[in-house]
């Protein structure tokens, strides 16, 4: 077995050292009726020709988003990596090692955590960020627990225009621990009247911009009235490229940043791994959930890296912690600064612009369609198209045709009512052949 | 100074510099400036055309101000990131003996694996006619992982260990409140000697924790269990093999008795390396449990996550498995998104993450499963016990072992009786193997072990490997004995910094870089 170094014989001399028979009288503790004597019903080992076999077929079975005119969007995005991200991350020295507990012999790790944190900061506009969550979803799952913690209240508002997942996941942690949810109904041209909920219960309003339908919303009059009645204002984004374009929510007075950091150096990977940007002023900094890296020195006076505050965390709290999260993103998030550096503010205001450009394009092209609708006033880099026909059976034929053409809102919200909405996501990645190829695709499954 | 852990966080005495170099860098030892005091706001490692001129539609919500980040040019950023992962101890650096954390080999044909187009290129809404694929991977991982566990069910969505806890508790509370007895069982047990995720996550949704506590030989008495259980209580959460690296020999009996009160027990797998191919926990009595792929599988740890946490459920726990889960028909693997889809006999809790879970995690894992088979996964958890012990026995003559009298399973834990006297600690001893080119033991936990060292070499260190860290400990040892302190309270010496002043970083926290202000106003 390649990756077992011990031979046949050291195993014997093993044992002889330790001074036991054989290997089962180490696993003495295991009650004997219990101790598997015959082997677990599944293939033997396979070398390496073998095992890339079965999961290159594996692999063959799956459409790739890069060999197909590809518009799918709604949480994830297909964007360009450069080469550089992916060979640095797979270093060894960053692949193969752990959270930097022994800080003297992990500051690559410490060091990266603390500039990603500064670009989070400066990305979203807020005074702190940490050191990453698991992804967007979970991430806005945290920021209510934290804002209920911070108001003392347990009333949180979502937007209808707030991922149905990320929803769905707020609901089901809020059920669990007795909070109370309210969820306003999918609101697909942002025309919701979400000041009128919020009261002095509030504990936060979350509200996301660009929303699942592609709107940008203003988030100032929203974190006016929260403000005014003691809520925190939570603003969640699931395109971090967006950012790039928009004014931050931070500038618009957000009191919680969380949002999904895939775009920036992270795969499609179908569905994750992805990296949760979290951030927040500072004065909620000891309510944050999540690792925190902070700056020091070492007994030489040399500057230098460590977690900290971790007085909020599991393993020092326990029941009184801020989360239960153990591990962040690391790899991900990595992926994501490494991206980030080599864009610099030059370089995501491009790639920005492009995106926007790109998106403007189709969608003045779907306009044209006959039986189709672009229903926003604005948007970034993805919109909502009303299409004659349920759009789940013309993502079906489109697929069929060989253009995998977005997100039918009833695959997200199947009993909304929606069935004829699909959202189109537009990147840097899609070239003029690839809108004119969905056009025309498109055209034909409506006629 | 001491944090709540006990440990000293002040830095030790200065060692003299011996040689100053002009720069301040040592050889392949560089000092590395942070992006911002390299990179300039204009530079760009990325090379996009800029559009050709169109209307936007951004209404009044263009960004008017600059971000305020620099960019560094592609050979600027490497340099960068390559210096910084050189000041990094990974598993390919050398032996990585951190209980609990399973540092084993990471293989690359995974992470190949992982990076096939079809694979990593695919977006988790696309049409499900387009992934068959993914499905199928789920598919076979699930199928993998209920037939190693012996259990019936499995939810692949956690994206950690911690967020499987969570998955694992919210199932038994779903169970618990369809019995009607929600208002009633609000009690979970942890003992002693648990990860603090069990009772944070416990606590996080609403369940009263109370403590089990330790027995003297590590171990958790049935006795002491249903002494405390009665109609409030709602679970056991215990590790097994447990945090101090024993097995714990009254599990079975322990399953039965909560059982018998109505409650579940929920095991937390992240020891489950020891057992694979060894032990079902679906024998055992258990009813939820959650794998780290991270640890148990060898998906990397890349430096603190991305982690992957499936929970496996019994047949009492099965039909509250969040959504998404795939459902076979007819021999074909659906994905179930919504509640409202799901089969009858199916109640799902609710969601807890977005899209599918860790695909990547998953592509990973069952590479590793199919490279080792089940002879080789079998083989991997005896040659972890074994390599425990192995150092467990040539060190137990100088260095004290709390639970003599059970057998470690894949990882050794000492304490510190045998530094009584000494004037050198557990970190300081931790500090020192630094010096001698080991990354620490886990120090500090279990809780319920004064100045605790575990150690969990893994399957992955060859005997010769091994023989040389009893030697290099066997010396560190014995020079603690000896009296010897300088070696101990100063180091690490030849590490990228020596000893970090944690206290400082928390009283004054800084979280980020902040550009220093122009000398002018700086003097004001």
């Amino acid at each position: 077995m390649r990756y077992l170094p011990l031979t046949d014989t050291d195993r014997l001399d093993m044992l002889a050292r330790i001074g036991v028979p054989d290997i089962d009288a180490l696993f003495s503790d295991v009650p004997a009726d219990r101790l598997l004597k015959a082997p677990l019903d599944l293939p033997r080992a396979k070398g390496e020709i073998e095992v890339e076999r079965i999961m290159g077929r594996m692999a063959g079975r799956n459409v790739a988003a890069s060999s197909v005119p590809f518009f799918v969007g709604a949480g994830a995005y297909k964007h360009h990596v450069p080469a550089t991200v992916d060979h640095l991350i797979q270093r060894s020295e960053f692949l193969t090692s752990y959270t930097p507990y022994q800080p003297e012999i992990a500051q690559g790790t410490l060091q990266y955590l603390f500039e990603f944190q500064t670009q989070v900061a400066a990305l979203t506009g807020m005074d702190v960020a940490n050191a990453s969550m698991y992804d967007g979803s979970t991430g806005t799952g945290e920021a209510v627990l934290m804002a209920h913690r911070v108001t003392k209240r347990r009333k949180a508002v979502l937007s209808g225009g707030l991922h149905p997942h990320y929803a769905a996941v707020v609901n089901t942690i809020s059920e669990m621990a007795s909070d109370t949810v309210v969820a306003l109904p999918p609101d697909v041209t942002a025309s919701e009247d979400i000041l009128a909920q919020i009261d002095d219960e509030t504990s936060c309003v979350v509200v996301q911009s660009p929303d699942v339908f592609g709107n940008l919303r203003d988030l100032r009059p929203i974190a006016a009235k929260a403000q005014a009645h003691g809520a925190l204002l939570i603003a969640v984004f699931t395109e971090v490229m967006s950012l790039g374009a928009v004014t931050s929510p931070g500038e618009q007075g957000a009191d919680i940043v969380v949002g999904e950091g895939q775009s920036i150096g992270n795969a499609l990977n179908f569905g994750g791994p992805y990296v949760g940007l979290f951030a927040a002023k500072t004065k909620y900094l000891r309510q944050m959930p999540g690792r925190l890296c902070g700056e020091t020195v070492d007994a030489d006076g040399q500057r230098g890296f460590v977690l900290t505050l971790s007085t909020r965390e599991q393993h020092i709290r326990r029941d009184k912690a801020t989360s239960n999260i153990c591990t962040n993103s690391g790899l991900c998030c990595l992926a994501f600064t490494i991206h980030m550096t080599l864009l610099g503010q030059a370089g995501l205001e491009r790639v920005a612009e492009v995106n926007h450009a790109n998106a403007v394009k189709l969608a003045d092209m779907l306009s044209e369609v006959k039986g189709a609708q672009v229903l926003n006033e604005t948007f970034f880099n993805e919109f909502t198209v009303r299409l004659g026909k349920p759009a789940a059976e013309v993502v079906e034929a489109l697929a069929q045709k060989g253009v995998l053409g977005g997100v039918p809102v009833s695959r997200l919200l199947p009993d909304a009512g929606l069935d004829d909405l699909l959202i189109v996501a537009n990147t840097e990645v899609n070239t003029d052949e690839d809108r004119a190829a969905f056009v025309a695709a498109l055209a034909e499954v409506l006629a | 100074m001491l944090n709540r852990q006990g440990r000293p966080t002040t830095p030790g005495h200065t060692a003299a510099e011996s040689h100053p170099t002009f720069t301040g860098n040592r050889a392949l030892q560089q000092i590395e400036p942070l992006i911002f005091e390299i990179g300039h706001h204009e530079t760009t490692g990325v090379d996009l055309d800029a559009p050709a001129p169109f209307k936007a539609r951004l209404g009044k919500h263009a960004r008017t101000d600059g971000i305020g980040l620099p960019g560094l040019s592609e050979p600027e950023a490497m340099r960068h990131y390559v210096r910084l992962s050189q000041k990094n101890y990974g598993i390919d650096t050398g032996l990585f003996p951190l209980g609990s954390c399973t540092m084993k080999h990471n293989a690359r044909l995974n992470e190949k694996m992982a990076r096939l187009p079809g694979f990593s290129d695919v977006h988790p809404l696309q049409p499900l006619s387009t992934v068959a694929g993914a499905l199928a991977v789920m598919q076979e991982l699930a199928r993998y992982l209920m037939t190693l566990t012996g259990m019936p069910a499995v939810s692949l969505s956690p994206k950690a260990g911690a967020h499987g806890e969570l998955c694992g508790m919210m199932a038994i509370k779903a169970a618990i409140a369809a019995k009607g007895e929600g208002e009633t069982r609000k009690v979970v047990l942890v003992p002693e000697s648990a990860h603090g995720t069990n009772p944070a996550t416990a606590a996080l949704i609403g369940f009263i924790v109370k403590s089990v506590p330790a027995r003297a030989d590590g171990t958790v008495a049935v006795e002491d269990v249903k002494a405390l259980l009665g109609p409030d209580v709602a679970a056991i959460m215990l590790t097994n093999p447990n945090t101090c690296g024993i097995f714990e020999p009254q599990i079975v009996e322990i399953a039965a008795a909560m059982h018998e009160a109505g409650a579940y027990f929920y095991c937390d797998g992240a020891n489950y390396n020891a057992i694979v191919g060894k032990a079902k926990p679906g024998d055992l009595g258990v009813d939820a449990m959650h794998i780290n792929l991270h640890k148990t599988f060898s998906t990397p740890h890349g430096g603190g996550g991305p982690g992957s946490g499936p929970v496996v459920l019994s047949e009492r726990l099965a039909p509250y498995a969040p959504v998404p889960f795939i459902h076979l028909e007819n021999g074909e693997p659906r994905l179930i998104e919504t509640i409202a889809d799901a089969p009858d006999g199916n109640a799902p809790f609710g969601r807890i993450t977005a899209f599918h879970g860790q695909m990547g995690m998953y592509v990973r894992a069952l590479t590793y499963m199919l490279s080792h088979g089940s002879d080789g996964m079998k083989q991997a958890s005896e040659d972890a016990v074994l390599n425990a012990n192995y150092i467990r026995a040539g060190l137990s003559d100088l260095m004290s072992l709390p639970f003599p009298d059970h057998p470690s399973m894949h990882e050794a834990l000492f304490d510190d009786e045998w530094l009584k006297g000494t004037g050198v600690t557990t970190l300081d001893f931790a500090k020192a193997m630094i010096d001698e080119g080991y990354h620490p033991m886990t120090v500090y936990f279990p809780l319920v072990v004064h100045g605790a060292m575990l150690v969990e070499p893994t399957e992955s260190e060859s005997k010769a490997s091994l023989d040389l860290f009893i030697a290099t400990l066997r010396d560190l040892a014995m020079a603690a004995k000896g009296n010897d302190k300088s070696r101990f309270t100063g180091a690490p010496h030849h590490a990228p910094l020596r000893r970090l002043d944690e206290t400082r970083a928390a009283r004054q926290p800084v979280l980020k870089w902040v550009a220093p202000l122009p000398i002018a106003e700086a003097a004001e």
